[in-house]
């Protein structure tokens, strides 16, 4: 979705379905505006600060959300700044997991060390060396919630840092539009009505 | 109401004090207030706006934006009374103005004759309290008709061949079909099943001051934008406020209801948003707080008088808790669907509201085609559960997978069972120090039996659908409540009913019931309507009560 098109154009389809009661009509273009002021606000100029992580923890955990989500012919959570999302998320709704991070950002070293003598940092291993350390803890807490915040910043609102340029929602062809008209996919497209359908199809 | 008195010439502060916003407590309200009574709605949630809502699936789930949040009102579960309750979310409902309306998905089918009568036409079932109601179809039927054309509700009249009869069509026509309708529809003629436009509490049409649907497809769980979607707070509520009789107080947090030496309600103690106590006198109380916190409230009223809690003389307060069972099955098709658009459902059929006794089981219910999961809902747990989880083949079924999926669910029946129940936790305690919510809940053999022969459906629907790939999880014993049936029953034996047909309980004159705690039995798994239809029902005979002078206060 770029720029401030995106508004004028749905409200031209809101127009054109005919729905024009006065509070929607006045209302609508208005929620689409703050919406979009809040996603471009969240997305200009450079990235925050880290209010959770030390750098170096920021590199680690990068380095895990990129193998989760990893970056091939499309952006990943890597280019998505998931690790933006997370630092977020821990210093407000999941503040109560910043030990689990604290504690499994050690456990994630020692299992790298236990696995492969002589690794310094998990983010400068092969990516061969990566997976292997994260299937050896994919049944942890820590993983689990890194896999869950992982997700969450790739498809989440970009207001919370993720999902930068709408990565996440393009990947699985999520429209952000929020207002549609039929037909919405291939099989309602030549859908002929309810009775004219049961005709047809010669059906109960 | 003509005779209604000036305010000044009252000992009371207001006619009713009504605990709760949602389907029906906003219906009540409403309904007083135009009959000319003066009524105070209290509602322990916040009082949002229309602008208020979004689409952020963050700050709903994880900050339950429009819920119960259980970091203040935690709550303990246990499969049977032998059990020590452990502390684990086990309920869900809405807490706001418009309740559970507001983030529903807004499934509106009608009871139909056989599940007022089930008793008597298929006699007892061990192990359950299974009841007829004390009304019938035919008496809820004019509620069922006001509901469809007063929130405004969408359908096709006469489409489903076991419809129940209705005295007028639908107030406006079916939302459009969606690809997943499309598909379910002819594979379900193909089975010889009868698929029918689903009714949805969602406009399709513009209502007075409302906006038709724009199919955002943010339905379940989430407000709706434009007042398309018909909650509570949409619809009835600003009409109570527009009579300038009905008071709306949001953040009221209702601890206790008092009684008088005779036993007849005061009015209620409640917690404004600062935390103070606060007492609010009326003549009659109306709890519609949700099958949860109706039992609650009454059980924390307990006194020298109602020793085991309020209006609880049959001992059944809280118990024959009925929640319906759920099943499902999803499918992978060829060409996106993108479902992600649009209200979840648009196809329901109802071949199986009564599956053939001779199975060996009780029990019914309906299937719908839908969409109901949002892009992080789907990534974290709608994919196979046999697919890779993380790394590069994860991703790429994502990609593959999110605009070509659908869901086949099913919604069933539920027995009353005597154990399954809410209780008061002996131990934890909410934010306000009250005591949490406990449930109890082991699903009667039957409904598991049903909920698997639904699963068999739903997974026989999709082969005939052609589905590329399907997927399903087993059917296990539940212990997580959402639709909240059966725990301050209607009956006209006070024995073995906490309410009378007129919704007022057997042990306290002025205290009347309305909610999903009033069902007999649990319907098939879309319980709205009938909160409504009896909420609707339930004001017609508190207003006639009222004018008769025969309210007890």
């Amino acid at each position: 979705m770029e720029g401030s098109g995106v508004s004028r154009r749905q409200f031209l389809i809101q127009t054109s379905l005919g729905v024009s009661s006065a509070w929607v009509t006045a209302t609508w273009p208005a929620i689409l505006a703050a919406h979009e002021h809040a996603r471009q606000a969240a997305q200009a100029g450079t990235p925050p600060k880290f209010e959770f992580f030390t750098p170096e923890q920021a590199t680690e955990i990068e380095a895990v959300a990129a193998q989760i989500i990893p970056t091939d012919d499309t952006p990943g959570a890597r280019e998505a700044r998931v690790v933006y999302f997370m630092d977020k998320a821990l210093v407000t709704f999941d503040s109560d997991k910043q030990k689990l991070y604290a504690e499994g950002l050690g456990q994630l070293q020692a299992k790298l060390q236990e696995l492969f003598t002589g690794a310094i940092r998990f983010s400068s291993s092969s990516a061969e060396h990566q997976v292997a350390v994260l299937k050896a803890i994919e049944k942890s807490a820590f993983f689990r919630r890194v896999r869950a915040h992982t997700i969450m910043g790739f498809l989440a609102d970009p207001k919370y840092g993720g999902n930068r340029d709408q990565a996440g929602w393009k990947l699985i062809g999520f429209d952000s539009s929020h207002v549609f008209q039929p037909p919405f996919g291939y099989y309602d497209r030549d859908y002929p009505g309810f009775e004219a359908d049961k005709k047809k199809e010669g059906g109960a | 109401m003509r005779q209604a008195r000036p305010a000044s010439k009252t000992a009371h502060d207001v006619d009713f004090v009504v605990v709760g916003s949602g389907a029906a407590g906003g219906v009540i309200a409403k309904e007083l207030a135009v009959a000319g009574f003066r009524v105070v709605v209290l509602e322990q949630g916040p009082y949002l706006r229309p602008p208020d809502f979004n689409h952020d699936e963050v700050a709903v789930f994880e900050e339950a934006a429009l819920t119960n949040d259980f970091r203040q009102q935690p709550t303990t579960f246990r499969k049977t009374p032998q059990d020590k309750a452990q502390k684990q979310p086990c309920v869900l409902y809405g807490r706001m103005v418009g309740g559970g309306t507001v983030h529903f998905t807004a499934n509106y089918w009608r009871l139909h004759e056989i599940d007022f009568i089930e008793r008597s036409r298929c006699g007892p079932i061990a192990g359950t309290g299974f009841a007829d109601w004390p009304i019938t179809y035919a008496d809820l039927e004019p509620h069922y008709t006001k509901v469809e054309w007063e929130i405004g509700v969408s359908g096709l009249a006469g489409a489903s061949p076991f419809d129940p009869p209705r005295s007028k069509p639908y107030p406006m026509p079916a939302l459009p079909v969606k690809s997943s309708g499309v598909i379910f529809e002819r594979a379900a003629r193909k089975l010889g099943w009868h698929p029918f436009p689903a009714p949805m509490a969602i406009l399709s049409r513009p209502y007075p001051g409302r906006g038709a649907c724009v199919h955002c497809g943010f339905c379940e769980f989430f407000g709706c934008e434009v007042g398309a979607k018909s909650s509570t707070l949409a619809s009835v509520i600003p009409m109570a406020e527009r009579t300038g009789r009905c008071e709306i107080r949001p953040h009221s947090y209702v601890r206790k209801i008092e009684t008088d030496a005779r036993g007849h309600a005061t009015g209620v103690i409640y917690f404004d948003k600062e935390r103070r106590e606060r007492f609010l006198k009326a003549r009659a109380v109306i709890v519609c707080a949700n099958g949860a916190e109706t039992p609650r409230l009454l059980l924390m009223s307990k006194s020298n008088l109602f020793p085991q809690g309020l209006a609880n003389s049959s001992g059944l307060v809280g118990k024959y808790l009925m929640i319906n069972g759920g099943a499902g099955a999803t499918g992978l098709f060829e060409h996106p669907l993108n479902d992600y658009k649009s209200v979840a459902v648009s196809r329901v059929l109802h071949d199986f509201y009564s599956i053939d006794p001779k199975h060996g089981f009780y029990g019914g219910g309906g299937i719908d085609a839908r969409f109901d999961a949002t892009p992080i809902g789907f990534a974290l747990g709608a994919m196979p559960p046999d697919a890779p989880a993380w790394g590069k083949e994860y991703k790429a079924l994502l990609r593959e997978y999110f605009t070509r999926t659908m869901f086949i669910y099913t919604h069933s029946t539920s027995l009353p069972v005597e154990t399954n129940s809410f209780s008061l936790d002996p131990e934890v305690k909410d934010a306000w120090g009250l005591p949490a919510l406990c449930l109890t809940y082991k699903d009667h053999p039957d409904d598991l039996k049903t909920m698997q022969f639904f699963l068999d459906r739903a997974l026989e629907l999709l082969d005939a659908a052609g589905a590329r790939r399907k997927w399903s999880w087993p059917i296990t014993e539940q212990s997580f409540a959402v639709h909240l049936l059966g725990t301050c029953r209607m009956g006209n034996d006070p024995k073995t009913s906490v309410i009378n047909p007129d919704h007022r309980a057997h042990d306290v004159p002025n205290l009347f019931l309305c909610d999903g705690s009033s069902f007999v039995t649990s319907g098939r798994g879309q319980p709205t309507m009938t909160i409504q239809a009896l909420a609707y029902r339930a004001a017609g005979r508190i207003v006639e009560l009222a004018k008769r002078g025969e309210l007890g206060a």
